[in-house]
């Protein structure tokens, strides 16, 4: 009997059911609960970050020494060139010392926020990057700071824009949860892994997949959603 | 008062400087619509974005009721960029923002409280009549309505400079009229000087009173718009005045006897002169080319004819032609289309 034989049998669909009914409840809420507050703290760190790469970039609006862009940068690259397993393990001092400890579902946030806001800083820099360089200079010629330009015309003119990005930045953040079940964080990835996989019970795993992909489905929904309502280009 | 004494700026590219603007002297007095107009790349947006200086010229100065506008301080250049303002070719304004945010934005950056600045917007965008389009957003506005906001924004901060850049070539020949009107009346009414950076001569023809023509990044003529018009002497100029001039060259014929009338603000244009003057003393011209425009009632423009016969009846012509008010005669026609190819 092979793996899916297995699971789709009578007695481990009813056997998966009474999991789903008993674990999933609390699964779904620490995946929500950890994917919501690091993607919260991914964007009050990602979005400064993005908006300096951009104001600080040679042509930006407020140049930069070039030196120091060129050091975030690499900082950038290089965080997110890790793979997120391993990060776990390297930031887990940093986790000790925020969280106070190292295991469970809210130490878990730690390195998702660490992996996920050079990412959030990306998406923010080419949503910035989008607002047409001819209302920057608009602005410009009204008299406007750097920080005037940034802050009341920018970032509000990539609304719509950012809000994709977050909401990507969202999804991509709830499939990392899944990894983080490694180091004891909770949710439904953990279920998957713990009870589907390694207790063989594989239809739990795809119940568990499931709900996952019904997860990334309404964020990415209810984010589209927000994004187009918010886009008063789209007003006619 | 705006002076640009010897303005030069040159950017650096991958291939090398380029001189954008070179040597540039040109005044603009106040309550002067001034145009600046040339071919795509003669430096026309370059030079316009020196004047509140976007640009910083490499060489050579922005005088501002004699004050040098390279030499201004952070606070000074924003107080100068409150006071010179600017519409676009592409309007630019911010399409997630309702028109009455657009037009109090200029306001809000000075930090004049939200419900002054709201009432400033209002009386604006009833000025350029849009006043039930406060709470629309720009991308549900038509190009000409989107520029009358822009150009709301421009007003708001009272400036004494309004700087065009290209701002009726995305909109239609009846929208740019309206547009043009609007600027026209702004000028008039509330004494702002303005500065219209355009390739279309006929903007120019229709607002301006002084002109400025700009070839490869040099003033190549400059003067009130009627004299200039009425005697291009640069070539870039006739050919600005008269795109249609080269095609006349094909008809000339070598022996002919020409003439070249000039038509200086006269009501002549209107009147059959050439059909008068053949009844008149029986000479037959023919005409070679021709291009007249009308500016404020008056006639402007040139007239080639070819004069049949010999010297007595070119002569009997010119005497005819020079006899007619604000009409000149030039003899020995040297074709303008020549001196290009020099």
């Amino acid at each position: 009997m092979n793996q899916f034989q297995r699971a789709f049998t009578q007695e481990s669909l009813s056997e998966a059911w009474e999991i789903f009914l008993r674990d999933f409840p609390q699964g779904l809420w620490d995946t929500v609960y950890v994917t919501l507050l690091a993607t919260l703290f991914a964007i009050i760190l990602g979005l400064p970050l993005g908006m300096l790469l951009v104001a600080g970039d040679e042509h930006g609006i407020r140049p930069l020494p070039k030196v120091l862009m060129r050091v975030i940068n690499v900082i950038i690259n290089f965080l997110r060139s890790v793979p997120f397993l391993i990060l776990i393990v390297m930031v887990i001092p940093i986790t000790r010392l925020i969280v106070g400890t190292s295991v469970g579902t809210t130490a878990s946030i730690v390195p998702l926020v660490i992996a996920a806001f050079p990412f959030v800083a990306r998406l923010v820099e080419s949503s910035l990057r989008e607002v047409s360089p001819n209302i920057i200079e608009t602005a410009q010629s009204m008299g406007a700071t750097p920080m005037q330009i940034l802050l009341r015309v920018m970032l509000p003119e990539a609304v719509p824009s950012l809000i994709d990005s977050f909401t990507l930045a969202i999804t991509t953040i709830l499939g990392y949860t899944a990894m983080s079940g490694a180091i004891g964080g909770g949710g439904i990835g953990k279920i998957a892994i713990m009870v589907g996989y390694n207790r063989y019970k594989y239809a739990v795993l795809y119940l568990a997949v499931i709900v996952l992909v019904v997860l990334v489905q309404i964020f990415q929904n209810v984010g589209s959603w927000l994004s187009r309502k918010c886009d008063k280009r789209l007003k006619h | 008062m705006i002076e640009l004494k010897n303005l030069s700026k040159s950017f650096v590219t991958q291939d090398g400087p380029v001189d954008a603007l070179r040597h540039v002297n040109l005044t603009i007095h106040d309550g002067d619509i001034y145009g600046i107009i040339g071919m795509s790349g003669a430096g026309k947006s370059t030079l316009v974005r020196c004047i509140n200086m976007l640009e910083r010229p490499t060489e050579g100065q922005v005088l501002m009721d004699g004050k040098n506008l390279g030499s201004l301080n952070k606070k000074e250049m924003q107080e100068m960029r409150h006071s010179v303002t600017m519409i676009f070719q592409g309007f630019n304004l911010l399409m997630q923002r309702t028109c009455l945010q657009n037009v109090m934005l200029p306001l809000r950056l000075s930090h004049v409280p939200k419900k002054e600045a709201e009432e400033r917007a209002r009386e604006l965008l009833g000025m350029v009549e849009l006043p039930d389009k406060a709470n629309s957003y720009p991308a549900q506005l038509s190009g000409g309505q989107q520029q009358r906001v822009a150009i709301a924004r421009a007003l708001s901060t009272n400036p004494k400079v309004l700087l065009c850049d290209e701002a009726t070539s995305a909109l239609d020949p009846k929208t740019t009229h309206q547009i043009l009107e609007l600027i026209r009346e702004i000028n008039k009414r509330m004494g702002i000087t303005v500065t219209v950076i355009t390739h279309q001569m006929s903007v120019v023809q229709e607002i301006c009173n002084r002109v400025a023509i700009l070839e490869n990044g040099t003033v190549v003529e400059e003067g009130d718009v009627s004299d200039v018009f009425s005697n291009p002497r640069a070539a870039a100029t006739r050919s600005l005045v008269y795109p249609e001039m080269n095609e006349g060259s094909l008809l000339m014929s070598p022996a002919a006897q020409q003439i070249r009338l000039i038509f200086n603000g006269a009501p002549a244009a209107r009147t059959p002169l050439i059909a008068q003057m053949a009844i008149d003393i029986q000479v037959a011209a023919s005409i070679l080319s021709a291009s007249t425009r009308t500016i404020q009632d008056k006639a402007y423009g040139y007239m080639t004819l070819e004069i049949p016969g010999g010297p007595d009846e070119l002569a009997r012509a010119v005497k005819y032609l020079s006899a007619v008010p604000s009409v000149a005669v030039q003899v020995d026609v040297e074709y303008p289309a020549k001196e290009e190819e020099k």
